[in-house]
């Protein structure tokens, strides 16, 4: 702008100028003060009743999801990301990102298992990156891409890179292109993130055959079940539910009632507090 | 040049920063170019090292040849004392007991003959080498670039010198005769149709043929290339063989042999020399914005978009680097070809070294398509093939085209076989056309979500039934309780591609008190072919294959 005391002439358009400035200035600053609660959230209802109810409706779509999971229990927990991955975006691209490492320690992912999901792997892009500050820059790049439904990035175990920096970079991104962003950690335990959501996640046992009748038991087990435990939810009470996936529907729901013994849950407590006052009880 | 190898000094010289073998031979080879329409120049690279040799020592480096230790190459000290090329070493050491004696190493020559290649690319596209000394350079076009043909050949031989290496050239219509010229005196050129006027005089041992041969001609009393070629050509055929002929017809320009250059020709190529070396990051990726400008500029003439590009830097003191990227669709932006190459130089785990500076940046697009223009959808989703390409083109910039990839279904029933990862560049369109085996509706997963590239072994202490499942199991140090077991679903191995080695495999999906769901299998069926060599029954293995949901 042009800091000139004789503005006369051209002061009609200067000023124009520059109530233009101050008005994108003030929209920028509005967005700097109030980062993602402004920011309106598209939800897919994931199918499970009481879980749509404490997510408000679903999981929101343009931001970052959390799937932790104990080293053993890979195979539960990259079956709820793709779960979540077909709920949030079914027909659009999925960009699958994990490190070299994880295909050694829980399997390389499978294309006809993925099928078998429901999900079509004709969406799938897979890209190997050798380390996690790679994967995460891979990850940031298709999250700004805005072809892709949904990214997954995949990493084993504690990874110190992966912190609340990188974590809000990849939030801002997914929000910025409406991207989902799914991040699945085997063998992590969890760290403040800026996540919209945090899973965690384990197989739960197949509904025993005698609740089912004599001629469904034979085929009453092998569907995914998922003891899903939400213990971060930025809008709303976290729960934990038994979780069976439709393969067909492409659908969370209940499992046929069953007696299963699950823990009772905190509703409005986050896990954070529980793990600082077991912190505060040792120290 | 005489025919006698020059050889000096060990190491490199001060002022070299090409990676000097420790020993070269000078004045052998020739390097030449040659150009159809009219002047060929052929340049002699035979190098040698300067410097090295502080207490004045005569030097020799020996090889083995016809099973006795020979001397390959020596330096001047040596050649005073009277040493030759192909004098037994022990007659060297006899005649002079204090010589430093080295091996030779083929390997490293030619590593530096590369890399001398290499810093000619800055003069034509087109460079061949001609071991184990020479290069060809076909400088057909380019020599009004540097002034015309004496001015290059100054200019070339001038800074191989300052280097440390000895060098000879000439240039000619043909390669042969660019050789034979160079092989017999530095610094001529033959203008085109005087080729065979050029080389008349000169001695037979400038063709480069077998010593036999020069030595059968001399008996004859033939001693130039005018003698031989004013022969009946049938003659000299029968006595020495039509590969001479042909030679001899080349060197005197009557035909051509083609050189065979290092790198395929670029379709496009831009280029920007600074008057003053460049170092700076800044500097840098500007002119390749720039230089993406042009070549964009260039390509779009024709319609074309580039599907391979490669970015040279040349350093002051000699080293090229290079840096390559593929793109998945024809790319006709300059914006997207400058963010390709900032990613992959980002990407570079030795990063650009600029040393002393650059003065001279290429960018050249070696595959280049003819690009289909298409209008643009209002539909913001119809593009997103073309988006998604972009996306994976920069992310394989990056990180490298194979660790990018779209999954292909293949005709097999082996499990780990059933999927092919196809590298996403190349294969996007495929991948995304590709007919996968439907699911079998409301049944529960038939096969795991993760899949172990090799299967992992378990332990099963025994099983119920010998065709049976297991009770429990052992894998990773954990023992699983079985639950719940459907199976056998069997897997024969495919007998009509392989030995027959592989065994048919019993896979069972199996589920774990935990909840857990394994995909095992046993190696082999009981009774047939788990039997050892007098037919008595023999335990199976047992392999964990994949995870379910």
């Amino acid at each position: 702008m042009i800091l000139s005391p004789n503005r006369s002439h051209f002061g009609g358009s200067c000023d124009t100028a520059r109530t233009n400035m101050l008005a994108s200035l003030r929209s920028r600053l509005e967005r700097l003060e109030t980062p993602g609660e402004t920011h309106v959230l598209n939800r897919v209802p994931l199918g499970h009743a009481a879980a749509d109810a404490a997510l408000r409706g679903g999981l929101a779509t343009g931001a970052m999801h959390e799937v932790f999971a104990q080293g053993r229990q890979s195979g539960a927990a990259t079956g709820l990301v793709v779960g979540f991955a077909g709920r949030l975006s079914p027909r659009r691209p999925l960009v699958w990102v994990r490190q070299d490492f994880c295909e050694i320690e829980s399997g390389a992912l499978s294309m006809s298992g993925l099928s078998e999901l429901g999900f079509d792997p004709r969406l799938m892009v897979s890209v190997r990156a050798f380390n996690v500050d790679t994967a995460l820059r891979s990850t940031a790049d298709a999250l700004a891409c805005d072809a892709v439904g949904t990214v997954v990035l995949e990493v084993w175990g504690e990874a110190r890179q992966f912190d609340l920096v990188a974590s809000r970079k990849l939030t801002l991104a997914a929000q910025a292109s409406g991207v989902s962003c799914l991040v699945l950690r085997v063998a992590a335990e969890p760290q403040p993130s800026t996540a919209e959501t945090r899973w965690i996640v384990q197989a739960a046992r197949s509904p025993p055959a005698r609740s089912l009748g004599p001629e469904m038991s034979w085929c009453a087990w092998g569907a995914p079940v998922f003891d899903a435990q939400l213990v971060r939810n930025r809008h709303g009470p976290v729960g934990q539910w038994i979780m069976e996936w439709k393969c067909d529907e492409r659908l969370f729901s209940e499992p046929a009632p069953y007696p299963q013994p699950v823990a009772a849950a905190p509703v409005h407590r986050s896990h954070q507090a529980a793990t600082r006052a077991l912190q505060r009880r040792v120290g | 040049m005489d025919d006698k190898a020059i050889l000096n000094g060990i190491a490199c010289n001060a002022d070299s920063q090409l990676p000097l073998p420790s020993w070269e031979r000078a004045g052998k080879r020739g390097n030449h170019e040659h150009h159809p329409c009219g002047l060929p120049l052929s340049l002699t690279l035979p190098t040698h090292k300067g410097g090295g040799n502080e207490d004045g020592d005569p030097s020799i480096v020996v090889a083995k040849q016809n099973n006795a230790l020979q001397v390959y190459a020596l330096d001047d000290a040596a050649a005073r004392l009277g040493l030759e090329i192909g004098q037994p070493l022990a007659n060297a050491r006899a005649i002079c007991p204090h010589i430093k004696v080295f091996d030779a190493d083929p390997a490293a020559d030619l590593r530096t003959l590369n890399d001398i290649a290499d810093w000619c690319d800055r003069f034509t596209p087109l460079v061949a080498l001609d071991a184990p000394h020479g290069l060809f350079l076909d400088i057909t076009g380019c020599a009004h670039l540097f002034g015309g043909e004496t001015m290059l050949m100054q200019t070339i031989c001038a800074a191989l010198t300052r280097q440390g290496f000895i060098v000879s050239a000439g240039i000619a219509g043909t390669s042969i005769c660019a050789r034979t010229i160079r092989n017999h005196a530095h610094g001529s050129i033959v203008v085109s149709g005087e080729e065979a006027e050029a080389v008349r005089r000169l001695p037979l041992f400038a063709l480069g043929a077998d010593d036999a041969i020069i030595r059968g001609l001399r008996r004859a009393g033939l001693k130039t290339i005018g003698d031989v070629a004013s022969r009946e050509r049938h003659e000299i055929t029968a006595r020495f063989g039509a590969r001479f002929t042909t030679l001899l017809e080349q060197a005197l320009g009557q035909g051509d042999a083609p050189i065979s250059p290092r790198k395929p020709l670029p379709d496009y190529i831009v280029e920007k020399r600074f008057p003053e070396p460049v170092s700076t990051e800044d500097v840098i990726s500007a002119a390749l914005s720039a230089l993406a400008k042009m070549l964009v500029a260039a390509m779009d003439r024709l319609g074309k978009g580039a599907r391979s590009l490669e970015a040279s830097f040349f350093r002051t003191d000699g080293v090229v680097s290079a840096i390559s990227v593929d793109t998945g669709l024809p790319v006709t932006k300059a914006a997207i070809i400058d963010r390709l190459f900032r990613e992959r130089l980002d990407a570079l785990r030795d990063p650009l070294d600029p040393g002393f500076g650059f003065d001279l940046i290429r960018l050249s697009a070696s595959r280049t398509e003819i690009v289909v223009q298409q209008q643009r959808d209002l539909d913001t989703h119809v593009h997103d093939n073309d988006e998604l390409a972009a996306l994976i083109d920069r992310i394989a910039a990056r990180i490298g085209g194979r660790r990018v990839v779209v999954h292909l279904p293949q005709d097999t029933h082996i499990p780990e076989r059933a999927v092919l990862a196809a590298s996403a560049q190349h294969h996007l369109n495929a991948a995304t056309q590709a007919a996968w085996p439907k699911r079998v509706a409301s049944e529960p997963p038939l096969r795991p979500l993760r899949l172990f590239e090799k299967p992992e072994p378990i332990k099963v202490p025994f099983a119920t039934v010998p065709d049976g499942p297991p009770h429990h199991f052992t894998w990773r140090r954990a023992t699983h309780v079985v639950v719940r077991v459907e199976g056998p679903e069997r897997v024969a191995m495919e007998w009509w591609k392989q030995d027959g080695a592989a065994l048919t495999r019993d896979y069972f999906r199996v589920e774990d008190e935990a909840g857990l769901r394994f995909w095992i299998y046993r190696d082999g069926l009981y009774g047939s072919e788990l039997r050892d060599e007098k037919s008595e029954p023999v335990p199976a293995n047992w392999f964990v294959h994949g995870l379910f949901a």
